[in-house]
């Protein structure tokens, strides 16, 4: 755990004002506000340091204390241990519970240094506390694309309650999806906050996906492709067969209806599988082989 | 009107110590819809997150209520931008690793 210096991060001096105070936090907070910067990881934490540092500048007592004990604040800590308990911020602790997913979820507002510091005695901000409907929450949910071919429930944990989520077939990498009520527990009767889950879906498998479309290559060998024949073509969940036209040439598209990824929140309704020929020019010939595509070479030209 | 799905106005106000008056000039501005009922006005669960965005912005960030509401139409186009380009990103991923 470091020192913090709280003045370098409101670019103050050390004998400023606390109208000086109020000003620089102001400006800063117009830069970094989560309200004004949607889904910026970097604008939250610089927006946390620049609070943080608001918080204890602007309160004559805590400034006092960081003051008088700046770097030694380890001891400032045993001098003038409160005992209170460690206020609670939105807390931590969001795993999915099947193998190969998994989602982190961590919204604790305070550092370190500021917790030993000033651990108990809570915070003043205005805008922190939850006055009526509880604060949203936001996670982010890890799966393969395999996991969201079907729509299948899972169980969450968040802030160590468990939520059965739905997670309906066709979600999109970096959908973000709302959780109503299941966000931070209201107050005077106010409903709860919400919960954002942000889908971060990767790819393993050779399909591309685009929307409910999928895309994939298919090595077709040459004789096929010059005399046409049948192929059986691997689809996401299992496998087709597809007659080849005689004369088809490189990098021809077929479409197969109704082969691609599920339509989000659409039941039974599925998008396409294009596939790509990509024909292979045969490698190591023999003798043999060399010699009848020299002799097919010599009809060729002759044709032409 | 199902109660539990709002909060007076004033009740709202008192809660988060601020003057009704404000709510009035973010209703004249089409920032907040209110409802009214018994000559009552009303806010809905779901228009709270908006509104409580606003308050911090006025309150916190001491933003006037004009610089609001350009912000707000800001907002709107960056979320719009932000979709837009998580389609895209997804996108690319099509061209990628060819």
């Amino acid at each position: 755990m470091e020192f913090i210096d709280y003045y370098k991060i409101l670019e103050i001096d050390k004998a400023a004002t606390e109208a000086e105070i109020k000003k620089a936090y102001r400006k800063l907070a117009r830069k970094y506000h989560p309200d004004l910067n949607p889904n910026d990881v970097n604008a939250k934490k610089k927006f946390q340091q620049i609070n943080e540092a608001n918080e204890v500048l602007s309160d004559a007592e805590k400034r006092k204390k960081y003051d008088k004990y700046g770097k030694d604040w380890q001891h400032a800590d045993e001098f003038e241990k409160a005992g209170q308990q460690r206020s609670q911020n939105a807390g931590s602790g969001f795993g999915g519970s099947r193998q190969g997913g998994g989602a982190e979820y961590s919204d604790s507002d305070f550092s370190d240094f500021f917790e030993s510091m000033f651990g108990g005695q809570g915070k003043k901000r205005s805008g922190g506390a939850t006055k009526y409907r509880g604060q949203d929450f936001n996670a982010e949910l890890h799966l393969d694309l395999k996991d969201v071919y079907v729509t299948h429930k899972q169980t969450l944990t968040v802030n160590g309650k468990s939520i059965r989520l739905t997670i309906p077939a066709g979600v999109e990498n970096g959908q973000i999806i709302k959780i109503p009520g299941h966000g931070g527990e209201g107050v005077n009767g106010g409903p709860n906050g919400d919960l954002y889950i942000t889908f971060s879906i990767t790819n393993s498998t050779n399909f591309k996906r685009e929307g409910s479309n999928l895309f994939a290559d298919f090595e077709l060998d040459i004789y096929t492709a010059v005399l046409g024949g049948d192929i059986t073509v691997d689809t996401f969940d299992g496998k087709v067969k597809l007659p080849v036209k005689p004369e088809t040439q490189n990098g021809t598209k077929v479409k197969l209806k109704g082969k691609g990824f599920p339509v989000y929140k659409k039941e039974g309704e599925f998008g396409d599988l294009f596939i790509t020929y990509k024909i292979k020019i045969p490698t190591n010939l023999s003798d043999k082989e060399k010699e009848l595509f020299h002799e097919l070479a010599k009809i060729k030209s002759h044709g032409n | 009107m199902e109660i539990e799905k709002y909060i007076s106005t004033k009740q709202f106000c008192e809660l988060h110590e601020i003057e009704l008056s404000f709510i009035t000039s973010l209703q004249e501005l089409g920032l907040v819809t209110l409802v009214v009922h018994d000559e009552v006005h009303y806010i809905e669960n779901e228009k709270l997150n908006d509104l409580e965005k606003i308050i911090r912005l006025h309150y916190d960030l001491d933003i006037n209520l004009e610089g609001i509401e350009a912000i707000s139409h800001l907002l709107n186009k960056v979320n719009l931008m932000q979709e837009e380009i998580t389609i895209l990103k997804n996108r690319i991923k099509l061209f990628e690793n060819e």
